[in-house]
């Protein structure tokens, strides 16, 4: 008898589903299963995933006396919201200033830095000149060197050179870490491209500046943008540099900002800190909400290659 | 015709040595190098090469520093300050990845399914990795507050606790609480990249499986898992490779206290570094980090490797 209503409900829920392609057998399962062995447990992650989220918002327009009485208000709550912190940290701090900073040293690396793969993908995946396969590795193992490795030493040169405390010491020294990883995400995207395109160019008379602008690059438009979008997340991110590198108020960036500036004494003025570390999440969670599929794209196709 | 021929002559005689030199695609090639390559040998390699070299000198912030040879790792090899970091690093590093992977395999299998709202699942999970680690963490620095921590509260609420919990105060507290922020941070990328990997297992197989009476462990065990096996090795070796150089998280929630019991290598490199202003003595203690870090990308070579020949690629 249940095995005649299992056999009857099968396909009907295969259908409803549309499905029979993801998870192939899926209908096997029944619904009350299924409710503790994926939904259950789903819940559990993005509630611990998004609560620090959520905890960081509450917290931003919560006023002082309700932060941290807990006897009298929820913590969960907030009863009397309030835009004090807000208005404290953009019009009583720096902070408008490091948002600028940061937003021009992220657009000067990321744009730098794809240009500059654009045309060393190219020439590693396309030109095959003798001993592209090297480059090509060495450019991975450059991806690999983590910054906490190279900052001392670049303190050095950039004192040396004049840029400490200014803006180019981390224009310049973000794409250590950003041409490696941009490079090798355009390898893959060149990769898919078929050949022929390029031949027929070839042909007609196009010079190997003409392929790349006027075939490659419109190709492989979704390929810049996720280099783009994934360079800007990763040098509006970037701490240890911009700590080391940049000593004066007016050059920090928002990551180095927050910590140092607004952390005063042994009071914590936690409204005030977690609506910076909002305001300074936010431009990047935008970003990241127009783009996500290039994001997931450029995410996995840098481990899967 | 005339002009035909004229045109198809035109171009010859103009081409100078330096358009033909143009063509020549190592040279061309080398002109499309020259700005990376510009870039990654002066701010990437040679750095690389002073850091060696800084960990043989004395270097101070202001002063040039002299070679004194080994001196910077002897007294590291005596600094139990040094050890105590190495050992932090490696049981930071061992349990955030065996967590992460754990959490993130299992997420990753979970969004697998066939759900509602998939896509939105899959883009809000993706949201801890995306936003800045320094900001995250101050968001975490709050939660674990000593005072007023939400945890506390809420264990004290629910009648678990009695008192708040002490979670940065306390050496083994203070580790534990790293370790989960670091693993929140990190089982997006993990859950998202093995999600990837999972979507390429064909369904057949599993349908395979089934008929020949496979369970749903030992599907996961002898399909899933094997096909997933070289994808684990590539982002598990970036994720062991990121964490182990941890800096920000632990600058921001304990800059290595209490009683050093959270300083990662990195951390101490910059304490001894910079706010110390041995830069000699920090630069060593990087350098020390690189051993490792080599056997992670062998590890991660020979993954990749494996994975190019199951795919059926030649070598």
């Amino acid at each position: 008898m249940s095995d005649a209503t299992t056999a009857a409900q099968a396909p009907v829920r295969r259908n409803k589903g549309g499905a029979g392609d993801e998870g192939g057998m899926g209908y096997l399962s029944s619904l009350p299963r299924r409710v503790v062995t994926v939904y259950l447990p789903l819940a559990v992650f993005i509630f611990v995933l998004l609560f620090p989220f959520y905890w960081m918002s509450i917290t931003a327009i919560k006023p002082n006396h309700e932060l941290t009485d807990y006897k009298n208000f929820s913590p969960f709550w907030v009863v009397h919201p309030t835009l004090e912190h807000i208005k404290y940290l953009l019009f009583e701090s720096s902070y408008p200033q490091w948002l600028w900073n940061t937003m021009v040293i992220t657009i000067a690396a990321t744009v730098i830095s794809v240009v500059v793969s654009v045309l060393a993908a190219y020439a590693i995946e396309r030109m095959r000149f003798s001993g592209s396969r090297t480059v090509g590795l060495s450019i991975f193992l450059a991806y690999l060197v983590p910054p906490s490795i190279l900052f001392i030493p670049l303190a050095v040169m950039v004192f040396k050179l004049g840029l400490y405390d200014s803006k180019w010491a981390l224009i310049l020294t973000y794409p250590t870490f950003l041409v490696p990883f941009c490079t090798w995400l355009l390898m893959g995207y060149f990769r898919s491209i078929p050949y022929e395109l390029e031949e027929c160019a070839l042909m007609d008379g196009a010079s190997r500046w003409q392929i790349l602008v006027k075939i490659i690059l419109p190709l492989s438009i979704p390929g810049l943008i996720s280099a783009g979008i994934f360079a800007f997340t990763l040098s509006w991110n970037e701490f240890i540099y911009a700590l080391t590198f940049i000593q004066s108020s007016e050059n920090k960036t928002v990551p180095v900002g927050v910590l140092t500036e607004l952390v005063r004494s042994d009071i914590y003025e936690w409204g005030a800190l977690m609506a910076g570390a909002l305001f300074g999440s936010l431009p990047v969670v935008i970003l990241y909400s127009f783009f996500v599929d290039y994001y997931v794209s450029s995410m996995t196709g840098a481990v899967k290659e | 015709m005339n002009a035909a021929a004229e045109v198809a002559l035109k171009p010859a005689p103009r081409r100078s040595r330096g358009a033909r030199l143009l063509e020549n695609r190592n040279v061309l090639s080398a002109l499309f190098l020259l700005p990376s390559a510009a870039i990654l040998l002066v701010f990437l390699t040679y750095p690389l090469g002073l850091g060696v070299w800084l960990g043989f000198t004395d270097t101070r912030i202001g002063r040039p520093g002299i070679f004194i040879g080994l001196e910077n790792y002897e007294i590291l090899w005596h600094d139990h300050v040094f050890w105590l970091s190495v050992f932090n690093t490696i049981l930071y590093t061992v349990a955030a990845s065996v967590l992460k992977f754990a959490l993130g395999l299992w997420l990753a299998l979970i969004l697998n399914e066939k759900l509602p709202f998939k896509a939105f699942f899959r883009a809000i999970v993706l949201l801890p990795w995306v936003v800045p680690t320094v900001l995250s963490a101050i968001a975490f620095w709050w939660i674990y507050d000593a005072q007023f921590s939400i945890i506390s509260y809420s264990l004290i609420k629910l009648g678990i606790i009695d008192t708040p919990i002490n979670f940065l105060g306390d050496p083994t507290l203070a580790r534990a609480s790293v370790i989960a922020a670091n693993v929140w941070r990190g089982i997006p990328f993990v859950a998202i990249t093995l999600l990837a990997g999972l979507q390429t297992i064909s369904p057949s197989l599993y349908e395979a499986a089934t008929l020949d009476g496979a369970g749903s462990w030992q599907r996961f065990r002898h399909v899933t898992l094997p096909m997933l096996t070289p994808i684990i090795a590539v982002v598990m070796t970036f994720s062991v490779l990121f964490t182990f150089t941890d800096f920000q998280l632990i600058y921001v929630l304990t800059r290595g206290g209490p009683v050093n019991a959270t300083h990662l290598m990195a951390t101490l490199s910059f304490q001894r570094a910079i706010p110390g202003g041995h830069l000699g003595e920090g630069a060593a203690i990087a350098v020390a980090m690189i051993p490792f870090l080599l056997a992670a990308i062998l590890f991660s070579y020979f993954g990749m490797q494996r994975r190019r020949w199951q795919q059926g690629g030649r070598d």
